[in-house]
């Protein structure tokens, strides 16, 4: 186990990569010689030269879609975006190629695509850099999509996705690149696949991922105080979805909270909220709760940004709603 | 522009001129099989012909070998018959059976044969434009000495990919070569109804790219073009933008009627022909005999025959297959 920063991890598992791995090349805005929008390939570049550790120009749709021709040549292409806002310029790549092509071409095409995105709110940069919309990327069928709320997944799940044969998203946070953790820097293979339990308990299940989990974590504290145990999840991976832990907390605890920092309508929370329903309906107590955005694009001013996002507070009290008070 | 110095062998001079006669006939037999199959409604969704473009896709893809990639349009039978993909696996992808190129997923916009290195029609226009610049960008990673042609219309102009992809490509000196199909129409809208800049081999200067243009009806121009542009890009130097002005005779899709350009406009036009342009060519030149003529059409007549035949008696992928190609499981 190795003490380190999420944006360290994600850098060790490239730097790991990049050597196992003569395939393996990153692309992106400002990755090489500035280091990385949020530093996270600082270094790669003199390590690894500027053939491998490229810096491409303002062009998202022409670099996705070179990250998806160069995977389709043999090539592991690592590809960063600088936020998720801006990969909304790559979208015809994503969706119409790198999700497509296999099923298009009748099972002959694969592409083994890694993408890189950060996301969220929580910074102060307002209403172009700060959005959750991995619940978009989660509707395509053709890709996973990765949401690494800690540091060791942060490690983990980069080495993960580079052995895929299809496109994975892994959407990192943007306020989480300075958490510290532990990393097993030693381990050969890493589960993506199934959502964690977090934290136990019997009376509310707390249902969660990437940026809120640690607003959960607190929510599920001040619970505790108040004599409320809540199973905390995350989710870890939105596409593929483990439905079957979710599911399993439901039936004991008979209630759930699903915290989404994207907007409510429409949501990944929706979703969550769905399979419940289809999967678990008569192991409800409650009517499904969700703390979601507000439904505003995002504000810069430091109390109205703190305004539109999910808070602890609006969890515990979603959370108390359901719970009937003891004594 | 020089084209192959093969007035000393008259033997080989004509067996590839009738080689590319015939590879130009089977794409316009090809298509006017698929025109009349679409009105029998045995093939569906849209189908856009590529006749009148026969001299581009030919032309063009002489200069390239096995080992280069090729990227395509929506319009792509062309290409893909010239390439060497059999009619039979185009007819029965457009008829959606198993035993068509993509198993029936595709239809008519999107051929695909990984093992010709024919990485697919792209119906996003300039949607595969980037992904080009991404097979060039691997061979050059891995030092293979391919290229990748990269073919698309007109209408792709427009789009910021072209932009986008021309400057990435330059910029890192990738070996492609931009083959712009221009047959003065972005669907409906004509060529000086969408661009401020009509001359399209120009604006690879604003890249710092070399390019030129080459009348697009002239089968062994397009050829003798295509070499010389293929030349440059294997040397490494970067990539290549070349223009084939062309025009397609027939209309945008089938459901298209054809109401923005004029009868007399298509009527010149098909005065220059490319396949009655190059067969009097020939002929002046004493190298084509009308027996010759009988006898291509003979054996393109059987090649699509069999196609049709094939396609109707191939079997449809079992509605149990529908998830298989979604995705796959992890490698190791």
């Amino acid at each position: 186990m190795t003490k380190m920063t999420y944006r360290e991890a994600l850098r060790a598992a490239m730097r790991k990569a990049l050597k196992d791995d003569p395939r393996v090349f990153l692309m992106g805005e400002d990755v090489g010689r500035y280091g990385g929008a949020f530093a996270v390939s600082h270094g790669l570049l003199a390590e690894f030269g500027p053939e491998r550790v490229r810096d491409a120009p303002l062009s998202e749709s022409a670099f996705v879609g070179a990250g998806i021709g160069a995977a389709l040549g043999g090539m592991r292409p690592i590809v960063e975006i600088m936020t998720i806002n801006f990969s909304m310029l790559a979208m015809d790549q994503i969706l119409n190629n790198a999700a497509t092509l296999r099923h298009m071409s009748g099972g002959q095409l694969s592409v083994p695509l890694v993408c890189r995105v950060a996301t969220g709110g929580g910074r102060q940069m307002a209403a172009q850099h700060s959005h959750s919309l991995e619940g978009w990327y989660a509707h395509i069928p053709g890709i996973k999509v990765l949401t690494p709320a800690t540091v060791a997944d942060a490690y983990g799940m980069v080495l993960a996705a580079l052995r895929e044969a299809d496109p994975v998203f892994i959407f990192e946070h943007a306020t989480l690149y300075p958490l510290e953790g532990d990393v097993d820097d030693a381990a050969q293979s890493f589960d993506v696949t199934h959502a964690a339990m977090v934290r136990t308990g019997s009376d509310v299940s707390l249902i969660t991922y990437g940026g809120t989990l640690g607003k959960t974590m607190q929510a599920a504290a001040r619970l505790a105080d108040e004599g409320v145990q809540a199973d905390v999840i995350d989710l870890r991976c939105l596409r593929p979805l483990d439905i079957h832990t979710v599911v399993n907390s439901v039936a004991k605890t008979h209630r759930a909270v699903v915290i989404d920092e994207a907007w409510r309508t429409g949501s990944f929370s929706a979703e969550i909220s769905a399979q419940i329903m289809e999967n678990a309906f008569d192991e409800l107590d409650a009517p499904i709760a969700r703390v979601c955005s507000a439904e505003v694009p995002m504000p810069y001013a430091k109390h109205l940004e703190e305004a539109t996002l999910p808070q602890a507070d609006q969890i515990v009290a979603a959370a108390q709603e359901l719970v009937p008070r003891h004594g | 522009m020089a084209t192959p110095d093969i007035s000393e062998r008259p033997v080989a001079q004509r067996e590839h001129s009738l080689f590319l006669l015939r590879e130009m006939l089977r794409i316009r037999r090809f298509e006017e099989k698929a025109a009349e199959m679409y009105s029998l409604q045995k093939i569906h969704g849209f189908l856009h012909l590529y006749i009148g473009e026969e001299a581009t896709g030919v032309g063009a893809m002489q200069a390239f070998t096995p080992e280069d990639s090729i990227v395509a349009t929506y319009r792509e039978h062309g290409h893909a018959l010239a390439r060497g993909m059999p009619a039979r696996v185009l007819m029965a992808e457009m008829y959606g059976k198993a035993t068509g190129c993509s198993h029936g997923h595709g239809g008519s916009m999107h051929f695909f044969d990984v093992s010709r290195r024919f990485y697919g029609g792209y119906a996003i226009v300039g949607g595969g434009m980037p992904v080009a610049v991404g097979l060039a960008l691997a061979d050059k990673m891995q030092n293979r000495r391919a290229i990748t042609g990269c073919y698309f219309g007109d209408g792709a102009v427009a789009e910021g990919e072209f932009h986008e992809s021309l400057n990435l490509a330059a910029l890192w000196k990738l070996p492609v070569l931009f083959l712009c199909e221009n047959n003065l129409y972005a669907m409906g809208t004509a060529l000086e109804r969408h661009e401020a800049q009509t001359d399209i081999s120009r604006k690879a200067g604003a890249y710092g790219m070399p390019s030129s243009a080459v009348d697009g009806m002239d089968v062994l121009a397009v050829e003798a073009a295509t070499q010389e542009a293929a030349n440059f890009v294997r040397k490494g130097d970067g990539p290549y933008l070349l223009e084939l002005r062309t025009y397609r005779f027939r209309a945008h899709s089938m459901s298209d009627p054809d109401l923005y350009r004029t009868k007399e406009e298509i009527e010149s036009w098909k005065k220059r022909d490319p396949i009655p342009l190059f067969e009097n060519k020939l002929k002046e030149q004493g190298l084509l005999s009308d027996s010759d003529i009988a006898g291509i059409e003979s054996e393109v007549g059987l090649e699509i025959e069999d196609a049709v035949r094939f396609a109707e008696a191939s079997p449809r992928e079992p509605v149990e297959d529908l998830l298989k190609d979604v995705e796959r499981r992890t490698e190791k």
